[in-house]
């Protein structure tokens, strides 16, 4: 809401800009008396050869000009515009956007009210609750995981059998409902540069990588000092936090030398966010359906 | 005969032959970004030549530094013809010529360096903003003590418009640019949120109202009139369109907002405007195209006049298309796609583009004493080149920007979205493909002007013109 004086100066600037351009044609489709006829030059000249006809207003020109006029204040009358009127229909945008989102959601009950009453093993195997999910995916998911699900660096990838947290499908409603945080945290201060190049070696050796034996030797010591907490004794992870598995050659973040030693040198932080405010339950469920539809 | 009055051309020259050169620059500019589109890869992971930098260079480098040039230049032909008078005080007239080169100057060193106000055509930063300031003032005091000095009783029209286009231009990038600096090279504005947005677009869509239709409707004034040797088809039409098109246009700017967190009656105000803005656009094409009434027979010979025909036939149309835009359902469709570039590229290429190549094809050979162009078969293939571009360019953009629109908007019966982003933008490539094709021969068709501009030019003498008496 304008003040008063706001709501008049807007109402009455922009009736008269739009009066004032009907006063303008009607003003000057009359022929003033001491004007030359109609069709002539003006008698004015500029640069030799410059010159003006009189020619009246072209008539289908002039009935558009009415006719745009006309619809304007027809608008102005029905939508709010003129100062704080709210115009005769009472629209506003968030009016529109409440009706338009109302309709959607009605009609989608019809198509949600039976996926709710499934089963677990029932909605894995329903084609329509597979279907809404994976176009669900494709909206809510696929920036991060990738259109295709197959993840991309710091992104898991979801359509393999390895997972940070677990893939059955309770455990993908909590990380999709609560998110997750995956903490790494930075070893550089405790084991040095030697340490990391170490320790790197050793996790490489772990994953059947290439890596120097007297270098992962020196590591596995501070490996089982440091490591094995989270990611275990054979460096098979720990899904209860996260830890993944570093045994399989599976890699969030890259399983090249230089890839771990940042891992293990300054830390990792993979943050998956909650969807809880954004996504119904029931959807969160179709999404869970379809995720792990994909693991193979 | 010394003691005769001559006009002050030099500046015009000027600014002529650098019209061609930035039309040049610019739109060479727009041909990489086009090709971007298409081909990322060719940005070569080099920050300076990424589409987010290099795309506010060719917005700036075809309005301001080719329009500008182009407005500048034929303004001060035009107002001295016009007023039968020299101009007033040439050398602050030359000063605008060279600020106004270093202006372009620093924006193509600045923008691809990232600094940037963020404001779409007015991304300058403010040490530059100040300079536009001071450079467009002196402008306006040359091209307004001009109009004082004239000879003649009646202001001709072109000037009305060449006016208009000076004083709003300078209201718009004062108000606009209103900014607190930290550093030399960052500024924060002094309006926060909607307003900001409010002024950016009053800014914005004037910008195009009075930079880019005012200032040219100027030009083609002069030049449509002087080429087809025939007088302007209706004084009262000239009249009508000019007082409704300068004041409606003023509102017009919240249709670029719509169905944003601008208030509803500002939306709607600005819509109204807009549609009530159609026939006062109109008005100005009908001028300039009656005005061949009784030689269209010229059409068939004269390459410059069906450049200037076509060019009022693309005002036209960006004028009709612009006011159906505004209106909210189809802005819902239309807006943030592809469309839109279509839309200013049917105003900036088939309306500004053509309508300055076919004003300068008219002055050049004035300028140097040549009876016409070197060529008028070149000028021929310019105006097939530019033609046959622009229609491959806006007609691809209308598909791609419809086909976007559609796609964005389409919900399953779940109630999700048919289509991901990035499907949309698969889709496009096509369109992208024709659209860089387009623009390349739009491109092409510069050179070629600029062959000919050069082969009209050399070895001849910049003449001296005595201002004649009125008659």
């Amino acid at each position: 809401m304008m003040s008063t004086g706001w709501n008049w100066f807007v109402i009455i600037v922009t009736l008269a800009n739009i009066l004032a351009c009907w006063w303008l044609i009607v003003w000057a489709t009359k022929n003033k008396a001491n004007e030359s006829k109609e069709g002539d030059v003006t008698g004015h000249v500029w640069d030799e050869d410059l010159q003006e006809l009189n020619n009246p207003l072209p008539r289908w020109w002039l009935y558009l000009f009415y006719f745009t006029i006309i619809f304007g204040l027809g608008y102005l009358a029905l939508y709010p515009g003129l100062g704080n009127f709210k115009g005769l229909l009472s629209w506003t945008g968030v009016s529109q956007y409440n009706e338009e989102a109302r309709e959607v959601h009605e009609a989608q009950k019809a198509l949600f009210a039976p996926l709710a009453k499934l089963s677990t093993e029932e909605l894995i195997k329903n084609e329509q609750a597979l279907l809404t999910g994976s176009r669900l995916f494709a909206a809510n998911c696929a920036a991060c995981h990738g259109s295709d699900a197959r993840g991309a660096r710091g992104f898991p990838n979801l359509t393999d059998d390895d997972w940070l947290y677990a893939g059955d499908y309770d455990s993908l409603v909590t990380t999709i409902t609560y998110g997750r945080t995956g903490v790494m945290p930075a070893w550089q201060s405790a084991l040095n540069d030697d340490g990391v190049q170490e320790v790197t070696a050793f996790v490489r050796q772990l994953s059947g990588q290439q890596a120097d034996p007297q270098l992962a030797a020196k590591g596995e010591a501070r490996y089982n000092m440091y490591c094995v907490a989270c990611h275990g004794p054979g460096g098979e992870g720990n899904p209860a936090m996260g830890a993944p598995n570093l045994a399989n050659n599976i890699w969030l973040y890259g399983g090249s030398e230089a890839a771990i030693a940042h891992s293990i040198s300054v830390g990792r932080m993979g943050n998956m966010p909650a969807q809880k405010d954004f996504l119904t339950e029931e959807r969160i469920r179709l999404i869970a359906a379809y995720v792990s539809s994909l693991a193979k | 005969m010394s003691n005769q009055e001559t006009y002050d051309d030099k500046v015009v020259r000027q600014f002529a032959v650098m019209t061609v050169v930035w039309g040049i620059v610019g739109m060479l500019v727009g041909v990489v970004i086009a090709a971007q589109m298409l081909f990322p890869i060719l940005n070569f992971d080099i920050p300076w030549l990424t589409f987010s930098r290099l795309r506010p260079l060719h917005t700036n480098a075809v309005i301001f530094a080719f329009g500008g040039s182009a407005l500048m230049g034929t303004s001060y032909y035009v107002v001295q013809r016009t007023c039968h008078a020299g101009l007033f005080m040439p050398k602050l007239a030359g000063f605008t010529f060279w600020g106004w080169m270093l202006i372009i100057v620093a924006a193509a060193i600045t923008l691809p360096l990232g600094i940037t106000q963020g404001k779409e055509y007015a991304e300058l930063e403010w040490p530059i903003d100040i300079a536009i300031a001071i450079v467009w003032i002196s402008y306006g005091v040359v091209f307004f003590g001009t109009i004082v000095k004239r000879k003649v009783e009646h202001i001709y029209v072109a000037n009305w418009f060449y006016g208009a286009f000076i004083i709003t231009v300078a209201v718009l990038h004062i108000f606009n640019n209103l900014a607190i600096p930290i550093t030399w090279t960052k500024s924060y504005p002094i309006y926060s949120g909607a307003v900001d947005a409010m002024v950016q677009w009053w800014y914005g869509h004037n910008a195009v109202g009075f930079f880019l239709t005012a200032g040219f409707l100027g030009m083609m004034y002069y030049f449509v009139p002087k080429r087809a040797e025939r007088p302007v088809y209706s004084y009262r039409l000239s009249i009508v369109h000019f007082w409704a098109l300068i004041s409606t246009y003023m509102w017009a700017g919240p249709h670029h907002l719509n169905y944003t967190s601008l208030p509803d009656w500002v939306q709607s105000v600005g819509m109204v405007f807009s549609l009530i803005l159609l026939a006062p656009s109109w008005g100005g094409m009908i001028n300039g195209m009656m005005t061949l009434s009784g030689a269209w027979h010229k059409l068939r010979t004269d390459p410059v006049l069906k450049m200037m025909i076509v060019a009022l036939s693309f005002y036209g149309m960006s004028t009709f298309e612009g006011p159906m835009m505004a209106i909210k359902t189809v802005n819902a469709l239309s807006h943030y796609t592809d469309w839109t570039i279509g839309h200013v590229h049917s105003g900036a290429l088939g309306w500004v583009a053509m309508m300055t190549m076919g004003s300068l094809y008219v002055l050049i050979p004035r300028l140097y004493g040549k009876r016409d162009m070197y060529s008028i078969k070149l000028i021929d293939v310019h105006f097939w080149l530019s033609t046959i571009g622009v229609v491959l360019y806006i007609a691809s953009m209308w598909v791609a920007g419809v086909m976007q629109g559609l796609m964005w908007r389409a919900f399953n019966d779940d109630g999700t979205l048919t289509y991901t982003f990035i499907e949309s933008i698969s889709a496009t490539y096509p369109y992208y493909a024709i659209r860089l094709l387009g623009g390349t021969m739009f491109f092409f068709g510069m050179l070629i002007m600029a062959y000919n501009v050069y082969k009209t030019i050399k070895g001849s003498q910049a003449v001296s013109i005595v201002v004649p008496k009125p008659a």
